[in-house]
């Protein structure tokens, strides 16, 4: 099973930049804000951006766009281009095709924010040179890690559910990114509504944040996306039929 | 005898409403080249997800290499080549990334994996554009590498849907000839969907045809030529009139006649002694030349069987 999750990572590499099309101009226009992040955020932060938990961002953002961009055309590019029956009528089992995807979608984005983490330091180091190096705390790289891992993964499983039912890419990727942007959206918009309408609310919801302390509000946000993960892969995976791909 | 390669046993598979396949019973024999023919929308292509285990039937069974279907289709994936209705290409890959994916899926050893690759790009003289990318070939070409892909890892049967489809003439000739070779070289069972009669004839030893997903006629070309085909006779010469044509229909063991290209074409209802429609020919004025008999195609064949079916 293994070799075989191996061999399907080893074939969408291939193909990961050589599609011509909307994916690549996609992929690359992704850059340009990736690099943002690993040089606007940790030059206005300075030291902060390896002192606190700021460089979430980069664990939310970096994946979120690189997954988001890649994992719609796991099945919905094979579908569109007509490889997908030949793929299903080969001795690849269901999980193999399915993890094979995932895995490469997931390794993607989590080395790219790794890297974007690792980028940033350059930027910081250049921008607010202290005379001696500066890195992450070790909590902090441990829930960077972690936190960029899950929003890979979550995104990359609810991608893959979306590329399994789409008939194009262009269909998958738009229903993905409307699903993923729009619960942070909400957030957004109902907090500033909130605390411009309600006195009192900042220091209630920092008041909150304060007791329950920054690094238990980060574990209980990494269970719910963790939860989310498992359940998501179980749709997927029970999701992933080849009678039922072959009829679409 | 050796076991069938592909037994079919009352298969079904509806869609809703429509019956795609209808009660389908056949028995594929191994090492032969079995056409299975029909017209477009017949059944064909499900019939090869229902053998591949990518569809399940509605009622009825079948068994491929000895393993069922609906219970062991990874054994039948395990064990078989197909080349679908589409080549199933990775177009931005190379050729040879294209049987390099496809020979680790089959957990082929790399030096044999690169030795065979070789050979079958050799084979059908596409190794020299290897490292190109698909996208950049010709339809013929694609197809070829799809049939290399479907033999690479040495299948005892391939499923083959409408392989020269979509291609010129001299393309088709060529992949037949691919074909022919390597399934003749390797020992191959091969089940061909086509709906180009002169590629069954010319390849197949065995075939079927079905219509609305049902069974119309199965066996060799010949068999089926001298079960439904009716005996016909070619006159070369000149003087076909109206009144030579009313003359040989008023005869009861001609069912038709007709002037096709400048010859008469005289199709009988049964085989008989032509002498007598040679001397009627005579007597009326006409001059003949040569007189040929001749069975009717494997397309006439085909036609006859889904009019009646109609």
């Amino acid at each position: 099973m293994l070799g075989d999750i191996l061999t399907v990572m080893w074939k969408d590499r291939k193909g990961l930049f050589r599609q011509r099309g909307s994916r690549t101009r996609a992929l690359l226009t992704m850059f340009v804000p990736v690099a943002m992040v690993a040089i606007y955020f940790p030059w206005q932060m300075g030291r902060d951006w390896v002192d606190t938990y700021w460089s979430l961002i980069a664990c939310i953002i970096v994946p979120m766009l690189l997954v988001g961009i890649t994992i719609p055309d796991a099945i919905a590019g094979e579908r569109e281009r007509h490889t997908l029956p030949t793929l299903l009528a080969s001795r690849l089992s269901d999980r193999a095709i399915l993890f094979g995807k995932l895995a490469l979608a997931i390794g993607y984005g989590w080395i790219a924010t790794l890297v974007v983490l690792l980028l940033a330091l350059v930027t910081l180091h250049i921008a607010h040179w202290e005379g001696q190096f500066m890195f992450y705390t070790p909590s902090i790289i441990l829930v960077d890690v972690l936190f960029s891992l899950l929003m890979a993964t979550l995104v990359a499983s609810l991608g893959v559910l979306f590329s399994l039912r789409a008939g194009t890419v262009q269909e998958a990727q738009q229903t993905l990114m409307a699903v993923v942007m729009f619960p942070p959206l909400v957030l957004g918009v109902l907090l500033t509504f909130l605390i411009g309408q309600v006195s009192g609310i900042r220091e209630t919801i920092s008041n909150i944040v304060q007791s329950v302390g920054s690094t238990q509000l980060v574990l209980i946000v990494a269970a719910f996306l963790l939860l989310n993960c498992l359940l998501l892969l179980r749709a997927a995976m029970s999701g992933f039929r080849r009678s039922r791909l072959t009829l679409l | 005898m050796s076991d069938p390669a592909i037994r079919i046993e009352n298969l079904t598979r509806d869609f809703g409403e429509v019956r795609a396949v209808d009660g389908l019973s056949l028995e594929v024999p191994a090492g032969s080249i079995f056409g299975f023919l029909g017209p477009n929308a017949s059944g064909k292509t499900t019939t090869i997800n229902l053998l591949l285990g990518l569809l399940e039937p509605t009622a009825g069974r079948a068994e491929v290499l000895g393993f069922d279907t609906a219970a062991q289709a990874d054994e039948i994936r395990a064990r078989t080549g197909a080349l679908l209705e589409h080549d199933g290409l990775y177009e931005q890959m190379s050729a040879q990334d294209n049987l390099e994916f496809y020979g680790r899926i089959w957990r082929m050893p790399a030096a044999e994996r690169t030795e065979r690759i070789r050979d079958l790009l050799a084979r059908m003289g596409v190794w020299d554009r290897r490292e190109e990318r698909v996208a950049k070939w010709s339809r013929g070409m694609k197809q070829k590498l799809a049939l290399a892909r479907a033999l690479l890892h040495r299948p005892p049967l391939v499923f083959l849907d409408e392989p020269t489809a979509g291609l010129d003439v001299v393309s088709a000739a060529a992949l037949r000839d691919d074909l022919a070779e390597l399934a003749s070289r390797e020992g191959v069972t091969v089940f061909l969907t086509t709906h180009n009669m002169a590629e069954a004839e010319k390849l197949c030893s065995r075939v079927a045809v079905i219509r609305r997903g049902k069974l119309l006629a199965v066996g060799h070309p010949d068999q089926l030529r001298a079960q439904t085909g009716a005996p016909q006779v070619e006159v070369v010469g000149s003087g076909f009139n109206e009144k030579v044509i009313d003359l040989l229909r008023a005869r009861p063991e001609v069912s038709s006649a007709e002037v096709h290209n400048g010859h008469l074409l005289i199709h009988l209802s049964k085989d008989v002694d032509t002498a007598p429609l040679v001397n009627l020919l005579v007597n009326a004025g006409v001059s003949v030349e040569e007189v040929r008999r001749g069975k009717a195609s494997l397309e006439e064949v085909f036609l006859t069987l889904v009019d009646e079916e109609r």
